[in-house]
């Protein structure tokens, strides 16, 4: 049973390998979002003390989640670029960048509709928010830093090292309601287990997935047109655009 | 429950359903994105296998 991983590591490779997978992380994803919204609203009880208002939770937490975890990521596969000069984890760091930025702005968009019926404001600079919009501007810098550098390589490298010095603000945004006396409420779900209506739970725990496989979708499909791009000169992509045009 | 109620969200309407209403969003707009990139990549392969057997 020996599978050769490094054999996919290939761009050539990957790229078929990539297409063949995007299926089954996106339709799971589009099911796991319906189910997960039918117990969020229809089954998970109403909050005694913020009544349908909290049910933003459910998209919320998962979003918030997911821009944590895919800018690590994110750094990781810089860092593995940097070190190994593999072009595949350059190309799948770039892939993810967007994605994790729509996650941190889907954090702060949906905190901002929260915090204003709940707190009375739309923002405020509370050590939680904060650093959650740096997350954000540090992927849109990643993205700015690449997009300003002509040369592929120079652009990997530099942004890679953009990505691993950022990576230092996930703990504290994980850590921020710990550290400082902040208005954000202190985490929902904690390692010791959380005091939730079980509806509750599973309904984020369901919307967590479904955004991971959202997430790992349209990374790969991503990551397939930035092959395309950067291996243009290549003999297997020029083979695969004469021979079957817009097929896989 | 009725379907009126359902959407008022006993008050917080605007609050819950911008929030799911922008995800949604979002996430359309990153799928068109995503394809238009995909369209873009193929079409310029293509400028540049015809440009190549011309030669």
């Amino acid at each position: 049973m020996a599978i050769n991983w490094f054999k996919y590591s290939a761009p050539s490779t990957f790229y078929g390998l990539a297409g063949k997978l995007i299926p089954f992380f996106a339709w799971p994803a589009v099911i796991l979002f319906g189910i997960g919204f039918y117990i969020g609203f229809f089954v998970a009880p109403t909050d005694a003390v913020q009544s349908e208002a909290y049910r933003i939770i459910f998209i919320h937490v998962p979003a918030s989640i997911l821009s944590m975890f895919i800018y690590l990521i994110m750094a990781g596969y810089a860092a593995l670029g940097l070190i190994f000069k593999t072009r595949l984890s350059a190309m799948m760091a770039s892939a993810l960048a967007p994605t994790g930025a729509l996650f941190a702005f889907i954090s702060l968009w949906t905190g901002a509709l929260w915090g204003k019926p709940m707190w009375g404001a739309w923002w405020v600079w509370d050590a939680r928010l904060t650093s959650e919009l740096i997350l954000l501007f540090l992927y849109l810098g990643f993205i700015a830093l690449q997009a300003s550098i002509e040369d592929p390589r120079r652009a990997d490298r530099a942004s890679a090292l953009l990505a691993i010095v950022g990576s230092v603000n996930v703990p504290i945004i994980y850590y921020s309601v710990q550290w400082w006396n902040t208005l954000h409420q202190g985490s929902t779900v904690k390692f010791s287990g959380t005091s939730m209506h079980i509806a509750m739970q599973q309904s984020m725990f369901i919307m967590l997935v479904a955004c991971w496989l959202y997430a790992i979708a349209i990374a790969f499909s991503r990551v397939r047109s930035i092959i395309l791009e950067r291996e243009s000169n290549t003999q297997w992509v020029k083979e695969l655009t004469n021979t079957k045009g817009d097929q896989s | 429950m009725n379907w009126s109620e359902f959407f008022a969200m006993n008050g917080y309407a605007f609050y819950v359903w911008g929030s799911y209403g922008v995800t949604l969003l979002v996430f359309l707009i990153e799928i068109i994105a995503v394809r238009h990139r995909r369209k873009l990549a193929l079409r310029q392969l293509r400028l540049m296998n015809e440009s190549g057997d011309k030669e």
